[in-house]
């Protein structure tokens, strides 16, 4: 075994010089799924910030004298039980998406890594206390944790973000204890200590340094989890409502007129599944080219 | 073993109390009036000053957040779970009858996300690589990005509306009339175990092709065994070690699920229950929803870490 | 006619980084009931031409690109890898031990479900019969109270005992050939020597042919009758143990000697390691591959192609320099 380890490393010590970047960069521009998943992604970026100029129509206009249009040239998708443009509707349902997926990540990440860190550096009860905590959180359901969150904060985007992220810090908690933990084994960290380091220099400059790739990682391949779980809270009506444009609950409003408008409901979920997938691809692909070894854990 | 179990039983008692302090201590933050938590808003308009402040020293209000709860949990073992002011009625009762048609969901969705994500994890690894290898894992990929209650509403619209070979919405007792209730269950049961059946299928592939590098494979071929005894005796049984350590994971995705699931279905579920109560802050309802959930998330969790031994021998339970 | 021959092997890996010419153009044979061994540093293709006579070698990336192998009249190589011909062959015909004795058994078979297995799939035993022979069989390599321990998992093994647990499940079917790659690499040199002479012992006695692969000449020494030095994905040399031993010719077998311990030298006699490090087998140039680390290279060596192998007095050299001078 430890031969044929030998042997690899001489065998990676010799081949060919290929700069870390350049790995990198070949396995994760060399699929097509996550080729597809980044130009999806610029996509909706951009459309997000050029609204005013794509949208055809202002999407908070309500016009009754338009109600429950079928698509035509004049509304590509139709128009909703208020008349409002669904296409505009759509096109200004990407920035909370965004925002929420984006804001979410944040701050459960955030609050993640520092309990993880915590728990996992300075170990015996302080871990116990903190990853209990985080054990009896991992003992219910991510998205009725959020529901009942968002019930007592009320609904708006705000809110919603603060309950989504409070659900999703024991997903970065764990991995982030379980980094610490391997990390802090290492002799350069046993030999920080003895020379006097403080403990705040050395997690902040050795081990969240460190265990930074796997974040990240994990951080993408959250995202799109974080938006399925919006759009699910959205449509049971706690999330964003309109007039504010969210995919969740335009589903949701068009669940009424299912057979005679299936657009309503039709479009706003293939939204949802598109960035969803090209989140995911990306994600996987992240982890695939950055550390391969990753897969049985993220 | 039998410690093993006894301890993660105490463990198990351990999680459930703080999970169940942790959402009371979320509730108590309720803007307004604590009393809401044991009376509608109309019912405490209804009701006098002095019946109000009589109700709350009843109640305990006046005193800290952990008396109260306590004294939640005490009523809890004598089987009393409090009182529902939105259905008027018993919350243990309430609960007693939706339950079992959640779990019943469940379950179906847990064994057929198993059973079909596991297999085409299998499918994808073996034939690495192949067209049965990019379907099967185009198909897991689409199938966790699916937004359940979309589909739902896609299905029900096909399905249902256009063709009018399922019904559309509803549950019936499989102990009333099977057929119907199959039929009814079908749809539903396909949204809730999607999610679950993708991460298995991605799960098992990327542990399968793991575990065919090794050398022990390598024996197997050796010995001149068919691919299919050893993909089935040999691969699969240590492929499975990952997935099954996030088969405990996935009840609490179907239990989310659930939610939306009886939303889109009409299904008189827990999921409904604890959403109806959410919204209509009916909390000893959601309280004690989130002690039964925990329960059954917590008690499968523990049977997995058992069905470990059983195919890994080299756990060992102390 | 040999048992087994194998004619101009070449098994190739296509790897990220360039074709990997792990095997290339490698010929030797093995008559029946005897012993040989193949030696060579690591990483020069023993495992991978092993590995390609039973078809073996995953692919991708790997492929066997040109060769024969004829066992009992047929080759071995026409078959389809996975098809039911080569089945019968590996483990009842020729059977394989594997040099990394931890990771060879599957850890959540028992040991009896993975003997046994082969006892019902080659010999058609009933589950009764396959434990009854299991038992005899691991009575056999040396394990004590095996009626219990047959049914013990792997990691309740020791690595020498997990190796002879391997030996009694390559002999189970009594193959006519064992190949031995590296099975001792991975003990103490006192389990080592007893590994080896267990294995004499069986193969004597179960009238196998074995193939001892090493990558340590002494090893090879007491048991093996003729002897192949391979390096860098060739044959370089071949002949009998004593021959081999006493006029080796190869500068590469001759550096390999130098680091062997003899009993027949005066002691005091220094062991040196050949200078240099083995080729990387990506991008070889045609010259020989022994070049750079040779320290008798003549010009022509700089200026040929790797010199095919020659007949010298009953052994086989590639190689241009007569070392005997
Ligand atoms: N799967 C593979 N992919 C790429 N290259 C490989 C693969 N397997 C083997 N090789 C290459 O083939 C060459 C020969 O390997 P092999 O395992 O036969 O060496 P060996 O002589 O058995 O060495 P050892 O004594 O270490 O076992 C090595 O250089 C190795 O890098
Ligand atoms: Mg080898």
């Amino acid at each position: 075994m430890k031969q044929r380890r030998k042997r690899q490393e001489k065998f990676m010590e010799e081949r060919p010089p290929m700069s870390g970047w350049r790995r990198f960069a070949r396995v994760f521009f060399g699929r097509k799924v996550v080729l597809f998943g980044l130009i999806v992604l610029a996509l909706y970026v951009l459309i997000a910030i050029f609204a005013d100029l794509i949208a055809p129509y202002d999407y908070k206009q309500i016009n009754l004298q338009q109600v429950l249009a079928q698509p035509s040239g004049e509304h590509l998708l139709g128009t909703d039980t208020a008349g409002r443009d669904v296409l505009s509707r759509l096109i200004y349902g990407i920035r909370p998406t965004l925002i929420v997926g984006s804001a979410t990540i944040l701050i459960a990440a955030v609050c993640g890594t520092i309990l993880g860190l915590i728990a996992g550096y300075f170990g015996g009860w302080i871990q116990t206390i903190i990853m209990r905590c985080i054990d009896a959180l991992m003992g219910f359901p991510m998205l009725l944790l959020a529901l009942v969150i968002a019930a007592v904060l009320g609904g708006g985007m705000k809110n919603i973000i603060i309950a989504l992220g409070v659900a999703s810090i024991p997903t970065f908690a764990r991995v982030m204890c379980a980094q610490t933990l391997i990390i802090k084994e290492n002799d350069y960290i046993i030999a920080g200590r003895s020379l006097g380091f403080t403990n705040w220099h050395l997690m902040w400059n050795h081990i969240v340094p460190n265990a930074f790739p796997p974040l990240v990682i994990l951080a993408t391949m959250n995202i799109g989890m974080v938006i399925l779980m919006e759009a699910g809270l959205s449509f049971l009506g706690i999330g964003i409502q309109a007039p504010d444009a969210a995919w969740g609950s335009m589903v949701s409003a068009g669940y009424n007129r299912l057979t005679s408008n299936p657009m309503l409901s039709v479009a706003p979920g293939i939204a949802i599944m598109l960035i969803v997938f090209s989140l995911n691809m990306v994600g996987d692909g992240l982890r695939d080219a950055v550390d391969p070894r990753l897969r049985g854990t993220l | 073993m039998i410690t093993y179990i006894i301890k993660r039983l105490i463990q198990a008692v351990f999680i459930l109390l703080l999970l169940t302090f942790i959402v009371y201590g979320v509730m108590r933050f309720v803007p307004g009036d604590p009393l809401l938590m044991y009376l509608g808003a109309t019912d405490i308009q209804a009701l006098s000053p002095e019946a109000l402040d009589q109700a709350r020293q009843e109640l305990g209000l006046d005193q800290g957040i952990l008396v109260q709860y306590f004294k939640w949990l005490g009523n809890v073992f004598q089987g009393d779970w409090g009182k529902s002011f939105h259905f008027k009625a018993d919350v243990l009762l309430l609960i007693s009858q939706r339950m079992p048609v959640t779990i019943y969901l469940g379950v179906l969705a847990f064994f057929f996300s198993s059973t079909i994500g596991i297999s085409l994890g299998i499918i994808a690894a073996v034939r690495r690589g192949k067209w049965a290898d990019t379907v099967a894992t185009l198909a897991a990929n689409t199938a966790i990005t699916i937004p359940i209650f979309w589909l739902g509403i896609i299905m029900i619209l096909i399905f249902g509306v256009s063709l009018g070979w399922l019904p559309i919405a509803g549950f019936t007792s499989p102990f009333d009339d099977f057929w119907l209730s199959t039929k009814k269950l079908i749809m539903p049961v396909i949204c809730l175990m999607i999610g679950s059946m993708g991460s298995n299928a991605r799960l098992t592939r990327t542990s399968m092709l793991e575990v065919i590098r090794q050398d022990y494979i390598r024996t197997a071929w050796s010995k001149g065994l068919k691919e299919r005894v050893i993909i089935l005796k040999h691969a699969l049984k240590n492929s499975l070690i990952p997935v099954i350590t996030v088969m405990g994971l996935q009840v609490r995705f179907i239990f989310g699920g659930a939610v939306l699931i009886e939303q889109v279905f009409a299904i008189p579920g827990m999921g409904r229950l604890l959403v109806d109560a959410t919204f209509g802050k009916d909390y000893m309802v959601v309280q004690g929803c989130v002690l039964v959930i925990g329960i059954i998330v917590v008690l499968t969790n523990l049977i997995v870490d058992i069905s470990y031994g059983w195919l890994d021998p080299r756990v060992r339970y102390d | 006619m040999a048992l087994l021959t194998v004619e101009n092997l070449k098994t190739y890996f296509h790897t990220d980084f360039g074709l990997v010419k792990a095997v290339d153009g490698v010929s030797y044979e093995i008559n029946e009931k005897e012993i040989i061994g193949i030696v060579g540093e690591s990483g020069c293709g023993k495992s991978v031409s092993q590995l390609s006579t039973l078809q073996l070698i995953t692919s991708p990336p790997g492929q066997i690109v040109d060769g024969k192998v004829i066992f009992e009249g047929r080759d071995l190589l026409q078959f389809s890898a996975n098809g039911s011909e080569m089945r019968s062959i590996r483990g009842g015909q020729i059977a394989i031990i594997f040099q990394e004795p931890m990771t060879s058994l599957n850890p959540t078979l028992s040991v009896f479900q993975q003997i046994g297995e082969m006892l019902e799939l080659h010999l058609k035993m009933d589950k009764e019969m396959q434990r009854k022979h299991s038992i005899e069989l691991l009575k056999q390599v040396g394990i004590p109270d095996a009626e219990r321990r047959i049914d013990d998992y792997p990691h309740q093994f020791s690595g020498g005992m997990r190796q002879r647990v391997m030996i009694a499940m390559a002999l189970s079917c009594n193959p006519k050939i064992l190949i031995a790659d590296e099975p001792t690499t991975a003990v103490d040199v006192t389990t080592q020597a007893q590994l080896l002479a267990l294995m004499q012992n069986l193969v004597n006695q179960y009238n196998t042919s074995l193939i001892i692969v090493t990558h340590n000449l002494g090893v090879v020494a007491r048991y093996a009758e003729r002897i192949y030095v391979m390096y860098a994905g060739r044959i370089v040399e071949s002949g009998t143990c004593d021959d081999i031993f006493n006029q080796p010719k190869h500068p590469y077998t001759i550096g390999l000697l130098k680091c062997v311990p003899r009993l027949d030298e005066a002691e005091g006699t220094k062991l040196v390691p050949i200078e240099g490090l083995p080729p990387n087998l990506i991008n070889m140039p045609s010259t020989c591959a022994f070049l750079p680390r040779c320290p008798y290279s003549i010009d022509k060596c700089r200026e040929e192609v790797w010199p095919p192998l020659k007949r010298v007095n009953g052994q086989y050299v590639s190689c241009y320099v007569d070392t005997r001078r």
